[in-house]
C-alpha cells in the first residue's frame, strides 16, 4: 500500500497547481460548513439553553388534549347524534386534587415541581392602567423550578412572603406605571376583587412581554384576587434530566389526564425552524462540496489522461486492474484529505473572525456578537463528507484508468 | 529436440496454435507455434505490420490469443484470471519497450524498485540492495538518485532493462529496444542482453527490425503477415 501511496503522490506532484485549485476547492466547502455550522449550532445551543434555563421542563395545565365528550356521544357511542349550543357546566377551572399530584410528582427523581395560578388583572397606579398576567406561586417550591430570583434586579423574592400583598413586576412595566420599589398599586381582577399590592421586587429577563406585562404574587394571594380559593392551574416541573422531558410528560398526561407538555412541544415551532435552518446548511454546504468533487473528477481525470503511458507500464510490470484502480482513488483521497485539514484551518480562521464580529444593538439576552460552537464534531463532519466525496469523484476516472488496455497504448506509443 | 537434443524439463514457453485477430476482422498474428528454452536469445525481425509486436505481447500474457494456447513454465494461461496474469507478468516476465516508460516522477533506483516493492516479497532493505545491484550490474550506479530526464537515452533504456529484470524474471521481452538508440548504445544494449541469455540462463526475445542486430541472437524467428516464415538457430 505504501507503494500505492508513493505512486499516487509522484503523479499528483506533476499536476501542483491543479491538484491544488481542486484541493482549495473542497476546503472553501470544508471551511464554509465549519463556519455555517459553527454558527447556526451556537445559536440552536444558546437557544436551547436558554429555553431550558428560564423556562420549566414540563408544564401541567388545568385542560385535557381533547375536549369533554358531550352527553349524548358518551351514551350513544356509534349514534348519529349531534347536540349543538351546548353550554359547558360552570365548574371551577384547575388542576383537581393538585395536592396530591404535586405530591406524586416531587416523589419523582431529580424532578422539582411548584403549582402555580394564573390570571389576568388590571394594575392601576395613579391615572394609569395596564393589564398584566399575575403569577401566583409558592417562593420555596418556584425557585426549584425557575430562574426568577436571578432576574430580580430590585428587592427579592423572599419578600413576597414579609410584605402583604408583596408584588413583584418586570422593570418595562414598572417604567409604565411609573411606580418603583415600595409603591402601592391597586390589582383588579375580572372577577371583580380589588387589592392594594406593594411592589417588593423589579425584574428583568430581556423578553420584552414578560418584563412588560408580568407580575409575580404569592399563590394564596394571587387565588383570592382571582376569587379562586385553593385552585392551581398549572404545576410546573423541573427536571435533572431535561431529555427525560418528553416521555415523562408522557407518563404524566396517562396517569393524571391533565394536558402535559414537555418544553419540546412547548418550543416545537421553534424547534422545527431548527429542522428547517439545518436542511439549508447542508444543502448549501452539500452544494459546495459537490462542485469541488467536481473539481477533483477534473484533476483525478486530467491524470489518469495524462498518465496512460504510466498505467500501460505498471501494467505490463504486473500491476492489477485493482492496483491501478487503488492508485488513483487514493489520489482522490490525498486530494480530498487535503482540501478537509486545509478547510478545517480555513473554517476555524473564519470562526474566529466571526467571534470578532459585534453588533451595535443590545439583543435580550445581552448579546452583542455571534455565538459560536466550536465543536470538534462539527469538523469531523466536515472532514469525512471532504473526503467520502472526494473518493467517490475520483471513482469513475479510477475505473477508466483500471480498464486502458496497455496494449493499445504501447503500440500507439511506438 | 529438433536437433536432437534430450531435455530433461518442459520448455519454459509454449505457444501452441495461437492466433489473435481484432474485432474488426483484422488477423494480427496466425497459427503460430513455438516453444523457447531457457537461456535462448531470440530474435523476432519482419516487415512493419507483421505481428512481430503482437506475438511479443501474448508471449508476454499482456495479451489474450483468440485462439491457441501460451503455456509458461507447464501452466497453461489461457484460463487465467486476469490478476493471476498479473502476478505471472510480475514475477516471472520482464518487458522493455521501444521507449524507456520511466516514471518520471522517480529516480532510477525508484523505477528499479517498484516491481520490487509491488512483489513485496523482498524486506526493503534487501530490496533495495537488489535494485542497487541490478542498476551496478548495468553500469548505472552513479545514476541510481537522478530522475530520468537527467538521463542519457541509452541511460534511461539500461535503467528500464534494470527495471524488467527486477524480480529476476525467467523471460525477458523487449519491444524494439534500440528503436531511439545511436549504435553505440544499440549494441550495448545487445551485449547485455546477450549476456542476459549466455550467463544468466534467461529467456530473452527481442522484437526488432535491425538485421545486424538481429545476426547476434542464438536464433531468429522472420514473421511476414503474423506467420512464422523461417525459425533459424545460429
Amino acid at each position: 500500500m505504501d507503494l500505492i501511496l508513493d505512486l499516487a503522490r509522484g503523479m499528483l506532484s506533476r499536476r501542483r497547481r491543479q491538484t491544488l485549485v481542486s484541493v482549495l476547492g473542497v476546503a472553501l466547502g470544508v471551511a464554509f460548513f465549519v463556519a455555517i455550522a459553527s454558527l447556526m449550532r451556537g445559536f440552536q445551543t444558546y437557544f436551547i439553553q436558554q429555553v431550558i434555563d428560564v423556562q420549566p421542563h414540563i408544564v401541567i395545565k388545568d385542560e385535557t388534549r381533547t375536549p369533554t365528550p358531550q352527553a349524548a356521544v358518551i351514551a350513544v357511542p356509534d349514534g348519529a347524534v349531534s347536540v349543538n349550543g351546548v353550554k359547558p357546566v360552570d365548574r371551577v377551572r384547575g388542576i383537581r386534587s393538585a395536592g396530591d399530584k404535586l405530591a406524586i410528582l416531587e416523589a419523582i427523581p431529580g424532578a422539582a415541581a411548584a403549582p402555580i395560578l394564573t390570571g389576568p388583572a388590571l394594575l392601576r397606579y395613579g391615572a394609569r392602567d395596564v393589564t398584566i398576567t399575575v403569577t401566583g406561586i409558592d417562593p420555596v417550591r418556584y425557585r426549584r423550578v425557575a430562574n426568577l430570583a436571578k432576574d430580580i434586579i430590585q428587592g427579592s423574592l423572599e419578600e413576597l412572603r414579609s410584605a402583604a400583598n408583596g408584588l413583584i413586576i418586570g422593570d418595562t412595566l414598572a417604567q409604565r406605571l411609573g411606580v418603583q420599589l415600595g409603591d402601592t398599586v391597586i390589582a383588579v381582577s375580572p372577577r371583580g376583587v380589588t387589592l392594594q399590592m406593594k411592589i417588593v421586587g423589579i425584574f428583568h429577563t430581556g423578553l420584552v412581554a414578560l418584563d412588560q406585562s408580568t407580575g409575580y404574587a404569592l399563590l394564596k394571594v394571587n387565588q383570592v384576587l382571582q376569587d379562586r380559593p385553593n385552585v392551581v392551574n398549572q404545576i410546573l416541573l423541573r427536571l435533572a434530566d431535561v431529555t427525560q422531558a418528553e416521555p415523562l410528560a408522557r407518563q404524566i398526561e396517562a396517569r393524571f389526564g391533565d394536558r402535559t407538555e414537555s418544553w419540546e412541544e412547548q418550543n416545537r415551532n421553534i424547534l422545527t425552524v431548527f429542522v428547517i435552518q439545518n436542511a439549508i446548511m447542508y444543502s448549501v454546504t452539500g452544494a459546495i462540496l459537490l462542485v469541488a468533487a467536481f473539481g477533483i473528477y477534473n484533476i483525478i481525470s486530467t491524470v489518469v489522461f495524462e498518465k496512460t503511458r504510466d498505467i500501460a507500464i505498471l501494467k505490463s510490470l504486473g500491476f492489477t486492474e485493482g492496483d491501478i484502480q487503488r492508485l488513483f482513488l487514493v489520489q482522490g483521497v490525498i486530494a480530498g484529505l487535503l482540501g478537509a485539514v486545509l478547510g478545517c484551518l480555513l473554517g476555524q480562521l473564519m470562526i474566529e473572525a466571526l467571534a470578532q464580529v459585534r453588533f451595535h444593538t443590545e439583543t435580550p439576552a445581552g448579546n452583542d456578537r455571534f455565538l459560536l460552537a466550536r465543536d470538534w464534531r462539527i469538523f469531523a463532519v466536515a472532514s469525512f463528507f471532504a473526503v467520502a466525496s472526494a473518493a467517490f469523484a475520483a471513482v469513475i476516472p479510477a475505473r477508466r484508468a483500471a480498464r486502458l488496455d496497455p496494449v493499445q497504448i504501447v503500440r500507439g506509443a511506438a | 529436440m529438433s536437433r536432437g537434443v534430450r531435455r530433461v524439463t518442459a520448455p519454459l514457453l509454449v505457444v501452441d496454435g495461437v492466433t489473435k485477430r481484432l474485432s474488426e476482422g483484422v488477423t494480427l498474428v496466425s497459427d503460430i507455434s513455438l516453444s523457447i528454452e531457457a537461456g535462448e536469445f531470440v530474435a523476432i525481425t519482419g516487415p512493419s505490420g507483421s505481428g512481430k509486436s503482437s506475438l511479443l505481447y501474448l508471449l508476454g500474457l499482456l495479451d489474450r490469443p483468440s485462439v491457441g494456447r501460451v503455456i509458461l513454465e507447464g501452466r497453461d494461461t489461457a484460463d487465467l484470471p486476469p490478476q493471476d496474469l498479473a502476478a505471472l507478468r510480475l514475477a516471472r516476465v520482464g518487458f522493455v519497450f521501444q521507449f524507456h516508460f520511466l516514471l518520471p516522477e522517480f529516480s532510477a533506483l525508484d523505477n528499479v524498485l517498484i516491481p520490487i516493492r509491488r512483489r513485496a516479497v523482498l524486506k526493503p532493505p534487501a530490496a533495495r540492495e537488489r535494485a542497487m545491484a541490478l542498476l551496478d550490474a548495468l553500469s548505472l550506479a552513479d545514476a541510481a538518485a537522478k530522475l530520468p530526464e537527467q538521463l542519457s537515452g541509452g541511460m534511461r533504456q539500461r535503467v528500464a532493462i534494470a527495471r524488467a529484470l527486477a524480480n529476476d524474471p525467467a523471460l525477458l521481452l523487449a519491444d524494439e529496444p534500440t528503436g531511439n538508440l545511436d549504435t553505440k548504445n544499440a549494441a550495448a544494449v545487445f551485449d547485455i542482453f546477450a549476456r542476459l541469455a549466455q550467463q544468466e540462463g534467461r529467456a530473452v526475445v527481442v522484437v526488432t527490425h535491425d538485421a545486424d542486430l538481429a545476426h547476434r541472437a542464438t536464433r531468429r524467428i522472420h514473421l511476414v503477415d503474423g506467420r512464422i516464415v523461417s525459425d533459424e538457430r545460429a
